[in-house]
């Protein structure tokens, strides 16, 4: 009954329409990436101090920074950064949580007891402030921040994996194959997997949303991708103090970039998730 | 009980992960405190004993604890001061801009929310889409938006700062709240929206919309009543959150709270401080889940009469 409540208005604005829309965002943002030096008008490193702060327009079709630098090179070069470090966080993470879940679900007892601890310990230490403490012991870099956000990420997988596998594992084909003298690796890799696979592609979708978000944040911070590198992040961390002369460009057009990037990776994520809870 | 008991038990692994941090980093312990220092002899044997590092390991961290127990986080290496009394110093301005963010969450996240349940179609779809928008912006975006707006085009707040007094204060830190607010508020509507749609198709909702009372009513007594368990949860929880996102929102506006001071001590590996920051967090982060655990039945009054 909640549910006749709740579809119409959610599926007039998740339905086919924004879900294409957001998919045509991210195929262009992958596109964007792997062309950048193609797609890009200018180079993104070229300093013009005879072009600072200009605004949009003209010879800079989104206008320059502070040093004179064209701001659509250098958020088109920004996408690779942008999109490679989550991919990196997303993919650790699935692989990790896929392992955790479906190890806990399926050995149950202590194992399952352990696992699920371990992974609400995690819980505790929010990706940001993790990834912080790994930048305070090795040094600032996309790497380590990647690493450390994939291992906060991994219960969130993990729990869902957990979760979706047990209820798969009551179904009486996993007794079937069972009784046929499959080994549990085979019947969780072969079988079981597959049929949760959409789960787990819904998770780590709006996973990447929220990866591409704490990556931006630390790079603003000054602590993940180091400037002058043209990354999202680490533009809005320069543009800063343009801020305060009254010229917004610098920090807005990376800023929408992100945005732009984790709205279409959030619809995406939602709708498949939605797709999987009407079958 | 047994909450309590899970949360001592995360708390000790926490603060054992934490301490040990120390010794995966990079290099011996001793000269990676001082790190960014210059390591005379005289500096290296005083870190070694503050920090009993000739001792083992296990030893190392009950003297560690024993401290952090009573208030002894260390001595920061930059500040050259108590870390306790340098955390302590900051606390008042990050909890006046936590206490605000917090306000106008707890206001506008239910309020969208269920002018969002009330009104299917357009109203709904606007609000939707623009919480959408709101959970995907980072607060340090909206801050410099808010900035050049506010401060650099109108002038009416400052855009650095935290502001003497409590008035002076209050006005410096509007603009760092609704950065600080923005994705949370957006998170919260969309929690209470579908929290009041399933209200809305409870029994009761119908037999007093039957009875004929009015809407107001019906809206006020039941449905944003009925969703208060969920407001209630989602507000406890996001507190740790909102401290961790200071750090974000502290550095765009240059208010010099915990946030700053963490970001700051991560950059020159101001270790004994990062240590008691990252586990002060992870103690709110649960204390949040237990106090939440324990308060939100009593939204339901239900269970506060029983």
């Amino acid at each position: 009954m909640n549910t006749v409540v709740v579809r119409p208005g959610l599926r007039r604005l998740k339905g086919d329409g924004l879900r294409t829309a957001a998919l045509v965002v991210i195929a262009l943002l992958v596109l964007t990436a792997i062309l950048a030096p193609l797609v890009a008008p200018a180079d993104p490193d070229a300093i013009d101090l005879s072009a600072t702060l200009a605004g949009p327009g003209g010879d800079h079709l989104l206008g320059t920074d502070a040093s004179g630098r064209d701001l659509l090179s250098r958020v088109i070069h920004g996408a690779r950064s942008g999109l490679l470090g989550p991919l990196g966080v997303v993919a650790i993470s699935t692989v990790l949580g896929v392992l955790a879940g479906l190890t806990a679900a399926w050995h149950g007892g202590w194992v399952d007891t352990l696992l699920s601890r371990s992974m609400e310990l995690v819980f505790a230490f929010p990706g940001l402030l993790l990834a912080m403490l790994v930048v305070a012991m090795y040094g600032p870099g996309q790497t380590g921040p990647m690493i450390t956000l994939a291992v906060a990420y991994t219960p969130f997988v993990g729990r869902m994996v957990r979760g979706v596998a047990r209820a798969e594992m009551g179904r009486p084909y996993i007794a079937a194959y069972r009784a046929l003298g499959f080994g549990g690796l085979a019947i969780c890799l072969r079988h079981l997997l597959p049929n949760i696979a959409p789960v787990i592609l819904a998770q780590s979708t709006i996973n990447f949303g929220y990866a591409l978000l704490d990556l931006a944040g630390l790079s603003f911070l000054g602590l993940g991708v180091q400037p002058p590198a043209a990354d999202w992040g680490a533009m809005i961390n320069e543009g800063q103090t343009a801020v305060l002369m009254g010229a917004l460009g610098p920090v807005l057009v990376p800023g929408v970039a992100i945005v732009l990037s984790v709205v279409a990776f959030n619809i995406v994520g939602e709708s498949l998730a939605d797709r999987v809870a009407r079958r | 009980m047994r909450r309590v008991f899970w949360m001592a038990l995360t708390l000790a692994v926490s603060s054992f992960l934490i301490f040990g941090a120390l010794q995966l980093a990079p290099g011996d312990p001793a000269s990676f405190l001082l790190s960014g220092r210059s390591a005379t002899p005289e500096a290296i044997a005083a870190i070694r004993e503050r920090y009993h590092l000739d001792e083992p390991f296990l030893a190392q961290y009950w003297h560690w604890l024993g401290g952090v127990l009573t208030g002894d986080f260390g001595r920061s290496v930059q500040f050259r001061s108590d870390v306790g009394g340098l955390i302590a110093s900051r606390v008042p301005v990050t909890l006046t801009l936590i206490a605000m963010a917090f306000l106008l969450i707890m206001v506008a996240g239910p309020l969208l929310g269920l002018l969002s349940a009330a009104r299917p179609g357009r109203v709904d779809r606007s609000i939707l889409v623009a919480g959408s928008v709101a959970v995907a912006t980072p607060s340090f975006v909206l801050g410099f938006v808010l900035i050049a707006i506010f401060s650099v085009n109108l002038g009416w707040f400052p855009s650095m700062g935290a502001g003497e007094g409590l008035a002076d204060r209050l006005h410096h830190l509007t603009l760092p709240a609704i950065a600080l607010a923005l994705t949370f508020a957006g998170v919260l509507a969309r929690v209470s929206r579908s929290a009041m749609i399933e209200q809305l198709g409870q029994e009761y909702v119908t037999v007093a919309r039957g009875r004929g009372v009015p809407e107001r009513t019906v809206l006020r007594r039941h449905v944003l009543r009925g969703a208060m368990t969920v407001i209630v949860t989602y507000g406890g929880l996001l507190v740790p959150g909102l401290l961790v996102s200071t750090v974000l929102v502290e550095t765009t506006f240059g208010v010099n709270g915990l946030g700053q001071l963490l970001q700051y001590s991560v950059t020159v590996k101001d270790f004994p401080v990062v240590q008691a920051l990252t586990l002060l967090t992870v103690a709110l982060f649960v204390l949040a889940n237990l106090v939440v655990d324990l308060l939100a039945p009593l939204a339901d009054p239900r269970v506060r009469n029983r």
